[in-house]
């Protein structure tokens, strides 16, 4: 089997998402590369989650209605999707819960009760699956050790195992590569631009970085802060950067809304700070655990007067590690705020992660002062970049929300406002060429025809397009925008279809900046686009 | 400029309570050093002082100067870090963050303006304003009782509480520096006038005393004056504690994060 879909889902507190992830790590060992997208309501018990987990050769990363093998750990998820099945694989169902179905029966809460614990059923059910695809004992065993409570776990996926009947072969393609998720990804981008400082306040799909990172501070040399709510989380973050800790913090709309006066204020005071921006399906609490695009005039418009901002829209994991390390560099760089706008289908999802983009993760020093008697905050020179110095040396350093002089004094004098506006907006252009330098808009395929898409509606637009025969253009940054690059992508293109999800067709509009737009297609039910739905639309 | 006078015009009203907590704050300053403080300020008269005062600052938003000192205290623990407020500013628009930089124990020094009114936005009622306070908001007369200062301080658990009267500059410089001086979360509330919207320098100085020592029940002294005038105004200390700071318990463990370690976890 060179591509297939397991869809493995139960009621909240079933641990059905453990059970993909185990599934997902058995596979991995395989040499199969994984996609995971997750899929829960926003509640603690009951419901209906479920994960599905791509698997292929060649790195799909992009989610098929059709699904190969239903897990079912529950009634409800048997009768959600049993209409899915593609054929080429089986149903394998809790038989504790489930008389008679077609498929496998699995006793599955009878063996962890027995052998184990009850809760101990995912492990259960994922042995049966193990066995039924043709993976062996020993690599299963070896992923089961590393979950908590080892030995019950083993003692249940044994039992299991033996239990189950062997249906496929599987063949072992090649070595195991890490698995993360985007938050994780874009973590770690950070760390190798030197994050030292990460402030947050719980908010899905956000907040999988916060406990990310916490994990890490155990051991390492970060500070994780959680602050009262996101007003204090963005001005804490600017006071900290100002003293000289390379800051970010993270939320999803809701929180950004709240931050918007310290996007404005990083803006004035030319404090440099990240902002992760995972975006949810809004508006206000909209449908929290599920996917929009739908923050994207926000992050570009968030905050009174003007400013300048990077806005970054990463597109899968790698993309999050890059852009984000990037977005760190240029914030010191250019002492503006730099927004990564993701969203929760790259956050939360689970990525074979293809190391060879470590080597774009890179460290900046900033550009430092002198620091020494006498020193300007804001002096005003050739690229309006004026050098930076932190508070606890030789040098006085003046931060201000005001409009203020180049020693950081309060002015309203007209000639020093016209002055200080001219000075920030100096690094226009730099910021344009730095970022037409970079690869910020990707081309898969060619041809006459073309789909132009961000964030993670390009992975199955990706797929969608090659089937069809399309180009597919992917955006990574909206501010400022790749002009020459994006027009370039465009040579030889005669119709043109956005895809994004959201209901106005937001990158649409702004695309139109820059050529005629033939179509969008859009969705904003919150799931991801299935690649047949951007087919269909293509055909 | 290394000299902790700016040449700034000065925009206070003459006999502002605002000259003689800038007084002391250079003073005290002085003595710390210049480059091993950092002050921060909120929007309203009060924050002006950033402009008056020539040493590291980070001049924020309305409510945030206390946001600002958490974060600047725990990037460099080394730092001094005053953050200036007024009632407005940190009982009003940012008592969030006073409440939590108060339980958290970040060592910093809390400065209230006050002055018991919006001042820069012309006269309007604050949460500390008496109830009756007739403004620009409330014409016929404030409706809410007032606030106390300290008693959120204390019920946060703010570590060191004080308060000070501005037409006592000797008061006022003492416990500024007992305040500095106090590892953990210091709050001086500085009663003021407001020379243009709310004078209240003689109902001060007819009302107030000075605690001799801090009282042994701080969460009764502190209930002594109503802010709405019953009981007299006790001037001084309120409560001292030793606790470990927030910065203390957050330090760094000094290792590198190796990006392919972690990653290797993750196979
Ligand atoms: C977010 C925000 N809301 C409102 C204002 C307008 N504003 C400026 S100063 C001020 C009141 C300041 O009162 P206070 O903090 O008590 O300081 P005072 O002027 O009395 O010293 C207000 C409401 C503002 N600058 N920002």
């Amino acid at each position: 089997m060179e591509d297939f879909q397991i869809l493995i889902g139960g009621a909240a507190g079933q641990g059905s998402k453990s059970a993909g992830r185990l599934i997902a790590r058995v596979l991995n060992r395989y040499g199969y590369k994984i996609y995971v997208y997750e899929d829960y309501p926003s509640l603690i018990r009951g419901g209906h989650n479920f994960s599905l987990i791509r698997v292929s050769k060649d790195n799909k990363r992009s989610i098929k209605r059709q699904v190969d093998f239903l897990l079912a750990l529950n009634k409800d998820t048997l009768e959600r999707h049993r209409d899915k099945l593609s054929g080429r694989g089986c149903i394998i169902y809790n038989a504790d819960e489930v008389d008679e179905a077609e498929g496998i029966g699995a006793p599955i809460e009878t063996i962890a009760t027995e052998v184990g614990k009850k809760i101990m059923q995912n492990t259960a059910l994922c042995a049966y699956f193990c066995k039924a695809v043709g993976i062996s004992e020993g690599v299963m065993k070896e992923v089961v050790e590393t979950l908590p409570a080892p030995d019950k776990n083993l003692k249940v996926a044994e039992k299991a195992y033996q239990k189950a009947e062997k249906e496929n072969d599987l063949e072992d393609i090649g070595d195991p590569v890490p698995l993360v998720t985007g938050n994780e990804a874009l973590s770690l981008g950070a760390l190798e631009a030197g994050l030292e400082n990460y402030f947050a306040y719980p908010m899905t799909p956000s907040t999988s970085i916060l406990h990310f990172l916490a994990g890490l501070e155990t051991e390492c040399d970060v500070q994780v802060m959680q602050p009262e709510n996101e007003v204090g989380v963005i001005n804490t973050a600017l006071g900290a950067a100002y003293a000289g800790r390379r800051s970010m913090v993270g939320t999803s709309g809701g929180g950004f809304a709240l931050m918007a006066e310290g996007v404005s204020l990083a803006g004035i005071s030319e404090t440099p700070i990240v902002i992760i921006e995972s975006q949810r399906a809004g508006p206000a609490s909209g449908v929290p655990t599920y996917n929009a695009q739908s923050d994207l005039n926000f992050a570009l418009n968030a905050g009174h007067g003007d400013f300048l901002r990077f806005v970054f829209t990463p597109g899968d994991a790698e993309e999050a590690f890059y852009l984000t390390n990037l977005a760190m560099n240029l914030s010191w760089k250019y002492q503006v705020p730099a927004i990564v706008l993701i969203d929760k289908d790259i956050s939360e999802s689970t990525f074979s992660f293809d190391q060879s983009v470590l080597e774009k993760g890179e460290y900046w020093e900033e550009s430092r002062g002198e620091c020494g008697k006498h020193y300007d905050r804001y002096e005003d020179n050739e690229f309006g970049i004026s050098p930076l110095c932190y508070p606890g040396k030789e040098a006085t350093v003046r931060n201000n929300s005001y409009e203020h002089n180049e020693y950081g004094t309060t002015t309203e004098d007209p000639d020093e406002v016209v002055k200080m506006q001219d000075k920030r907006m100096k690094k226009k252009p730099l910021m344009e060429e730095e970022i037409e330098r970079l690869e910020m808009v990707k081309v898969f395929g060619e041809g006459k025809k073309a789909l132009v898409t961000w964030g993670s509606s390009k992975m199955a637009a990706k797929e969608a397009g090659k089937k069809a025969g399309w180009k597919v253009i992917q955006i990574m940054s909206f501010a400022p925008f790749p002009e020459k690059r994006f027009k370039n992508a465009l040579e030889g293109v005669e119709e043109l279809v956005v895809v994004e999800e959201n209901r106005l067709g937001q990158a649409a509009e702004i695309i139109k900046r820059y050529t005629e737009v033939d179509r969008k297609v859009l969705k904003y039910d919150g799931r991801p686009f299935y690649e047949e739905e951007i087919l269909n639309e293509l055909n | 400029m290394s000299d902790i006078n700016m040449e700034t015009e000065n925009t206070w009203c003459p006999g502002c309570g605002n000259f003689a907590i800038e007084a002391v704050t250079k003073k005290g300053i002085k003595k710390i050093g210049r480059n091993k403080t950092a002050i921060t300020a909120g929007i309203g008269c009060h924050a002006k002082i950033i402009d008056y005062v020539n040493v590291n600052s980070f001049y924020g938003l309305h409510g945030r100067p206390v946001s600002l000192a958490v974060g600047i205290k725990l990037a460099n623990p080394e730092l001094s870090v005053l953050a200036f407020s007024g009632d407005g500013d940190s009982l009003n628009e940012g008592i969030s963050h006073l409440i939590h930089a108060a339980k958290r124990n970040s060592d910093i020094t809390v400065v209230i303006h006050q002055n018991r009114n919006f001042a820069l936005t012309v006269k309007q009622f604050t949460a500390s304003s008496p109830k009756g306070f007739v403004s620009n908001s409330s014409p016929e007369g404030n409706v809410e009782e007032p606030l106390n200062t300290l008693e959120v301080a204390n019920s946060a658990g703010a570590t060191f509480i004080s308060r000070s009267f501005s037409g006592d500059i000797e008061h006022l410089q003492e416990t500024m520096e007992k305040a500095v001086e106090h590892k953990g979360f210091s709050l001086i509330e500085v009663l003021q006038s407001c020379p243009a919207w709310y004078d209240t320098n003689s109902y001060y100085r007819e009302n107030s005393y000075k605690m001799e020592k801090v009282p042994k029940n701080p969460d009764k002294k502190i209930r002594e004056w109503n802010y709405d005038g019953e009981g007299k105004i006790p001037l001084g200390v309120f409560k001292k504690q030793e606790k470990p700071t927030y910065e203390e318990k957050m330090a760094r463990k000094g290792k590198k994060v190796s990006v392919e370690e972690v990653l290797k976890s993750k196979i």
